[in-house]
């Protein structure tokens, strides 16, 4: 089976192909079950894998097929090859399951949209590059599905690209991805000059063999955390990820909750011997980034309005959590909490996107509320989701969280303290969330003529394809901490099915006081979590304080503007700079060898005199000068 | 006492590099292409004057069927540049070689 | 004897070789070209070169000078050329410069060498031929022998010349001007 690797990605691009030839004549809903059907058979190759590499001995759980070689150029040998371990296969398990329940909820969706197969088209396109990206062997074969996912993100948040402010979302969400992007490459020459290859298994084996110095390493994993940074939407990068909301929620939920953003993890995590190999500031770094990213982000969550908004700052913010957690060396707490986030993310996201359907496109949550009774499976589900990303116990965020916080407060107790201060908003913001969309009193017709409506618009439930994905995400949500149980050593699947890939790196708190007190730590998280729904419940369901919500917060700390006057003005002065520089120097340089060439042969040109008697003379000269020269050469 | 000195067969090799050079003089100072014309024929005489000087001197007949050819691609030549000199200058014959500047750049 | 013979003719070639550049009159010219043409011949006789001494009178005197004298007399430029000014700047001494620089190098090649230093051969190889016209049948010999090729060759020249200047010099009666 697990020569049947290149299966998993093969499956989404025949889905791809056959929906850009035939997609106009498939139509709806043919296309999207195509597509549908063509990720869920990736998700059982994936099973099959799983269970192929489970059958094997720890060690042996490291199987590369190649598929044929890319780039023989000189000392760079780069195969297309695909690697099957146990992060790539948990990756490609989420992504591929994950991915068939959202195709599957894009057919409702979508319904009546005019470019219905266009939406699944690109939808497949992008599930094959982020196989590509985490079943990749090399980093060549990652940075193309890198890109392949940086471009469907375009492609899919622009979906709507008559509205001005979808395709201005789409432009921003590439640039930004790019700026990150340089960070990789820049990265990978790096790799490739210390350590002369691009492949995992070469230069994880050459850093933890210590043959890489600790300066190269430092400068490749900072690299990488840059292309990280614009990947995940990480400060300074992050600026994307909440202007794409713009395109469907089917593209929010499985791009931009669940896969893409991961892959800043992802890569890291993959890379963790030259992380592991570094200096110990990188990691500091990288764990103040994601904690200052996850307590900006959640400080702006408390203040927005739009449903899809809230949860975008949302991801941000548990993004943050995630390299909090990798900075601090708990490799494998940042993947338990990105499966968790997953489920529970793409779950909050479908269903937000139930509502807006229900509520015929309406984002505004203040002119939600009391959903719960017309929309009863999306409530519950929605509900199940808002617990498991609050934090509380025994649902599967509530397990990731926490080994997070452990892994931070062993590392560094102030990154700790954010934590704990950014999961109380985390708390509080999504019990506002739930409480003004689902409970409360009803604003739904209080502009309904204002806005046009026809006869009874009342929200209603979504169809049995968006909301099949509700519920099985709603129990994986409940479920999903089951892989890794802190209780004893038995329980911590995720960690020893990962050891083969992140052991070597990952941090140890054995015998630290954080391990020592962690249920006391445990239950500080719970009473967190805890303080921040009842607060929230106090303020916007029982009135009894004011709410607090700072126009600042709402403007996103006016980071967006501030960006844009730095870029505009003196970034924009500095780019005219430099494009005068080429034009003026290094164009004028090309065309000045021209002038001079035409300014010689001018000269040369009075030679031309078309007197047949100067022609004589520059011969019999020519002659006299060959002679001359046989002459005192002996020749003659 | 002519009969002293015997002329070697430098002497008509230097005759022959004389000639030579007054022809190359020749084709530079004169204006009338008839009159340039003789003189390239002068430097054609000047080497079949040296071919078969050296052909007696190491008495080999090669020489002199060189100077055969010269003869007859002279004759040839002299036809083909006769021929042009006339179709040029059929229409004015006041024409100089100056006046026939067409190729200046 | 061979002095004197050598001295006239070296006169003969160099007073025709001089008036040929000098004079003005392209008539002129041309008779002092058959005068160096003469002193040639003369030269060849010397050289037991009997054939080519025949056939220089014939052809180059009397055919090709004879040709150079029909043209001057159909093109009519039989008018003097202006032999005191020159237009071109210093065109006379560069000439002076490169005509001496020419003849002196070849001089000095002549010179220094060990090749002529000796008297003078008889052109014909005692060995294979008896006969008096001995010149003729050697240069018949060698020229239908070993250079049959390029006679042949030098006769379709000589064809191809008067055909093409025949097609290049006639005035085109239905192109329009003459060309």
């Amino acid at each position: 089976m697990l020569n049947l690797v290149w299966l998993i990605p093969a499956l989404p691009l025949a889905g791809f192909l056959l929906i850009f030839l035939f997609g106009r004549v498939l139509g709806e809903p043919r296309a999207g079950i195509l597509a549908t059907a063509m990720t869920a058979s990736s998700f059982v190759v994936v099973v099959g894998v799983f269970l192929d590499l489970l059958s094997r001995p720890a060690e042996e759980r490291h199987h590369v097929v190649t598929l044929f070689s890319w780039l023989p150029v000189g000392s760079l040998h780069v195969d297309m090859a695909l690697l099957a371990d146990p992060l790539s296969i948990t990756m490609a398990l989420f992504v591929t399951g994950i991915g068939s329940l959202i195709h599957l909820y894009a057919i409702g969706y979508m319904h009546g949209d005019p470019k219905f197969s266009k939406f699944f088209l690109y939808l497949n396109l992008f599930v094959f590059s982020m196989l590509m990206l985490v079943l990749g062997e090399n980093l060549l074969v990652t940075f193309l599905g890198w890109e392949g996912v940086g471009a469907c993100s375009y492609f899919l948040i622009s979906f709507w690209h008559t509205r001005d402010s979808a395709a201005t979302a789409g432009k921003k969400a590439f640039v930004t991805n790019r700026v990150g992007d340089w960070g990789m490459m820049v990265a990978m020459f790096l790799a490739f000059s210390s350590v002369g290859t691009l492949s995992y298994a070469g230069i994880n084996a050459a850093a933890a063999g210590g043959k890489i110095a600790a300066v190269t390493a430092t400068g490749i994993a900072m690299m990488l955390f840059v292309g990280a940074c614009g990947k995940s939407a990480q400060l300074p990068l992050y600026i994307w990820l909440p202007d794409a909301m713009e395109g469907p929620t089917p593209v929010s939920a499985l791009i931009h909750a669940a896969t893409m953003v991961t892959s800043g993890v992802f890569l890291l995590t993959r890379m963790s011997p030259v992380l592991h190999a570094s200096y110990p500031w990188l990691g500091d770094v990288i764990a103040t980034v994601g904690a200052v990213t996850a307590l900006f982000a959640a400080t702006i969550a408390v203040a927005q309005t739009d449903i899809k908004k809230v949860l975008a700052y949302s991801t941000v913010s548990q993004l943050g959590f995630m390299f909090l957690a990798i900075g601090s060396g708990a490799y494998v707490a940042a993947i338990f909490h990105m499966v968790t986030h997953a489920f529970f993310k793409a779950l909050l996201f479908l269903g937000s996107g139930s509502v807006i359907h229900g509520m015929h496109h309406e984002q505004d949550m203040r002119k939600m509320g009391a959903l719960r009774k017309l929309m009863p499976i999306t409530g519950i589900t929605f509900i199940i989701g808002w617990l498991a990303i609050a934090g509380i116990p025994p649902f599967a965020g509530f397990w990731s969280k926490d080994e997070i916080l452990l892994a931070a407060f062993a590392n560094n107790r102030l990154l700790w303290l954010i934590g704990v201060v950014t999961a109380l908003l985390t708390a509080y913001y999504m019990t506002r969330q739930v409480i003004m969309v689902f409970f409360g009193e009803a604003h739904w017709n209080d502009h309904a003529e204002e806005n046009g409506a026809h006869g009874d618009h009342t929200p209603h439930e979504s169809p049995w394809t968006m909301v099949t994905p509700l519920v099985v995400l709603a129990g994986l949500s409940i479920l999903g901490g089951a892989i890794q149980l802190p209780f004893s050593h038995n329980t911590k699947f995720l960690e020893h099915w990962l050891e083969p890939v992140v052991g070597h790196s990952e941090a140890s708190i054995a015998g630290s006081w954080a391990e020592a007190n962690k249920w006391l730590l445990l239950v500080i998280a719970v009473a967190i979590a805890v303080s921040g729904v009842v607060a929230s419940i106090a303020v916007y369901s029982k009135g009894k304080f004011k709410v607090i919500e700072p126009k600042i917060l709402a403007d996103a700390w006016r980071y967006d503007s501030a960006v844009s006057a730095i870029v505009g003005g003196p970034g924009r002065a500095a780019f005219n700079g430099v494009a005068a520089f080429d034009a003026a120097v290094v164009d004028g340089a090309v065309n000045g060898i021209g002038t001079e060439v035409r300014a010689a042969s001018g000269l040369l040109r009075k030679m031309q005199s078309g007197l047949v008697r100067s022609y004589a003379f520059v011969i019999g000269l020519g002659a006299v000068a060959l002679l001359a020269w046989f002459l005192l050469r002996g020749i003659l | 006492m002519f009969s002293v000195i015997q002329p070697t067969q430098t002497w008509y090799l230097i005759l022959s590099a004389v000639l030579f050079g007054i022809g190359t003089i020749g084709v530079m100072v004169r204006r009338n292409p008839l009159i340039m014309f003789m003189c390239i024929e002068l430097m054609l005489n000047a080497v079949n004057l040296s071919f078969v000087a050296l052909s007696s001197q190491i008495a080999d007949i090669s020489g002199q069927v060189a100077v055969f050819f010269v003869l007859v691609v002279a004759a040839a030549e002299v036809v083909v540049g006769l021929g042009i000199i006339v179709s040029i200058m059929r229409r004015r014959t006041t024409l100089t070689v100056d006046d026939m500047s067409g190729l200046k750049g | 004897m061979e002095l004197f013979v050598f001295v006239v003719a070296a006169a003969m070639v160099l007073a025709g070789a001089i008036g040929v550049v000098t004079r003005s009159n392209p008539v002129h010219a041309a008779m002092s070209l058959v005068l160096t043409l003469f002193g040639i011949a003369v030269m060849f006789v010397v050289h037991n070169a009997h054939f080519l001494a025949a056939v220089q009178v014939i052809v180059y005197a009397g055919a090709i000078v004879v040709l150079f004298l029909f043209v001057i007399m159909l093109l009519g430029v039989d008018k003097a050329e202006d032999l005191s000014v020159e237009p071109i700047t210093n065109q006379r001494p560069l000439a002076a410069i490169i005509g001496a620089g020419v003849s002196g190098i070849l001089i000095a090649a002549i010179v220094t060498s060990r090749a002529g230093r000796g008297p003078m051969g008889t052109g014909v190889n005692e060995t294979t031929v008896q006969s008096p016209d001995a010149n003729i049948r050697q240069l018949a010999r060698v020229i239908f022998s070993d250079n049959v090729f390029a006679f042949e060759i030098t006769s379709v020249l000589l064809l191809v010349a008067v055909v093409g200047t025949v097609v290049m010099a006639r005035r085109a009666k239905s192109v329009g001007t003459g060309k």
